[in-house]
């Protein structure tokens, strides 16, 4: 999994039918120290996060798990909230 | 390889990973370097941070470090490295 933050939302009505209801967030990868690193993605939501928060997702095939019975074509999916992270 | 660099702490997540203990590795070159991004991995070790640990990223082998099934895992600390000696 990966750190991330939350910047926003996607609306598209028209998408494959496995996505209806399952919520599309923008989200920017952060390293460890919080700043960010890489290009922003569209990551499928499982745990109801909102713009500004900090979460982790799952890339590939495992990413369709939460969803699971549900059939969902994704290839990233936020699986967790931040609360904190403690380190040295 | 990589170094555990956090402790994550999410009250909020899939319930797959709920107990599990995540970890913030920074994966390594041989010579210590940072190598890409920080990945957050479930601990199958009891590694804390500063450790050099083993990482695999795979979301099989996670699972199995996590043993519920199907799981939105994809990154597992699977061992503590106690020396390296690499040759010329």
């Amino acid at each position: 999994m990966f750190l991330a933050r939350v910047l926003g939302n996607v609306v598209a009505t028209r998408k494959d039918p496995g996505l209806r209801g399952v919520p599309l967030l923008v989200i920017q990868p952060l390293r460890p120290d919080r700043t960010p690193v890489g290009r922003p993605l569209v990551a499928t939501d499982s745990v109801g996060a909102g713009a500004g928060q900090d979460v982790f997702y799952v890339r590939g095939r495992e990413a369709a798990f939460p969803f699971l019975p549900s059939e969902v074509p994704t290839d990233a999916a936020i699986v967790g909230i931040v609360d904190h992270v403690s380190g040295p | 390889m990589g170094r555990v660099v956090g402790r994550v702490v999410a009250t909020h997540k899939n319930e797959k990973l709920e107990g599990a203990k995540l970890l913030l590795v920074q994966p390594l070159e041989l010579d210590g370097r940072d190598h890409g991004t920080a990945v957050l991995a479930v601990d199958g070790v009891g590694a804390g941070v500063g450790d050099r640990v083993l990482l695999v990223q795979d979301g099989k082998a996670a699972q199995q470090i996590l043993g519920r099934g199907p799981a939105a895992v994809d990154a597992a600390v699977v061992g503590v490295v106690d020396s390296l000696e690499v040759g010329e």
